[in-house]
């Protein structure tokens, strides 16, 4: 399977990505398929290596995945790590894709977690038809180029 | 899984070193990490133990340039090689375009490259993909032994062991020392990429 991400895919994703960060007052979004490799990001984060962190974001889905069935879960869809001042949460969106929200003590984990219910669905939306039907957006986007 | 963006004219691609214990899989990222551009190389992500063997994967991200106007970006990930770490080995192969298959040129390695060849050939069609249609290349390595105390194995009978039915591009190496780490991944990197182009040019056919 091929992932084809078009211009106006990643406009309606960004414009998802930036609704969260302004209304969480999180720094950053990102957005992982789960063999690691990043489809989008929004927010301020010089100095992190972002593909990094995809990748590592991926594998400790995927083994956090593997407990969760050996307790007798589906998955567990929803991580969370707490720093001293920096702070991950990790929440799948459908089978493929996980969203990775950094932030600090800014905001409240309460308004985070909120405002991500909230985005989901509207990302849901636009990931699923991405995954479904890339086969003829490749073909549409090849032919407009 | 290639991943196609057009908003950034980018193509990203995973190529997976695999093989058994001990047999330089990090040692040929380590070596392509110090010796790459600081400007085309991402930071090298390890998570080993403390006795220097992987524990779940090592990573690496590289901009190899542009190809029809794509700018190709190839994310290198190695897998433990112990039999025990199976699990880890499958997570790690998820959505794998490409895999250079290590193997060690020692004589007393020469069952654990047959069984790690077999594990990767199970493991690949778990996930629904054959050994003999995926992007491949075999890279024997540790050569820089030939001439001392450890015994090594002559090309022929890593190629006969190995290579006899999968017929895939192979190539000497020496990880530690970089000669054919870079033949190895020039190697792979074209076959992913050519295979990205065929898969893009097929739809686009059929789709026509």
């Amino acid at each position: 399977m091929n992932i084809i991400i078009t211009d106006k895919d990643m406009k309606k994703i960004n414009y998802c990505l930036n609704k969260m960060v302004a209304s969480s007052m999180a720094h950053s979004v990102l957005l992982i398929d789960r063999s690691g490799q990043l489809i989008a990001h929004y927010g301020n984060t010089p100095e992190i290596d972002i593909l990094s962190l995809s990748a590592l974001t991926a594998a400790n889905f995927g083994a956090t995945a593997e407990i969760a069935r050996m307790l007798g879960e589906e998955e567990f869809t929803l991580l969370f790590h707490k720093g001293r001042s920096e702070n991950v949460y990790f929440s799948a969106i459908g089978e493929h894709v996980i969203m990775v929200t950094l932030f600090d003590d800014k905001t409240s984990l309460g308004l985070i977690r909120l405002q991500i219910n909230k985005i989901i669905d509207e990302l849901s939306v636009i990931l699923s038809s991405i995954f479904e039907k890339g086969r003829v957006k490749l073909g549409e986007s090849l032919r407009s180029s | 899984m290639p991943f196609i963006n057009f908003s950034k004219d980018e193509i990203q691609c995973k190529i997976v070193y695999y093989g058994a214990g001990f047999c330089g899989k990090t040692t040929n990222l380590q070596y392509i990490f110090s010796q790459t551009r600081d400007d085309i190389k991402g930071k090298m992500v390890s998570i080993d133990t403390k006795g220097d063997r992987t524990l779940f994967f090592d990573f690496l991200s590289l901009s190899l340039g542009k190809i029809r106007g794509f700018d190709i970006r190839v994310q290198l990930y190695t897998v433990p090689g112990q039999v025990h770490y199976d699990a880890t080995r499958k997570l790690v192969l998820k959505g794998v375009d490409g895999v250079v298959f290590v193997a060690d040129s020692l004589k007393v390695q020469r069952k654990k490259n047959i069984e790690s060849l077999i594990n990767l050939a199970k493991n690949l069609a778990e996930k629904g993909v054959s050994i003999r249609s995926i992007p491949l290349v075999i890279q024997y390595n540790k050569r820089d032994l030939d001439g001392t105390d450890s015994e090594i194995l002559p090309m022929d009978i890593l190629e006969k062991d190995l290579n006899s039915m999968l017929k895939v591009p192979s190539f000497p190496a020496s990880a530690l020392k970089g000669g054919g780490v870079y033949e190895t991944l020039r190697e792979i990197s074209k076959l992913v990429v050519k295979d990205v182009s065929r898969k893009i040019m097929l739809l686009d056919k059929q789709l026509k």
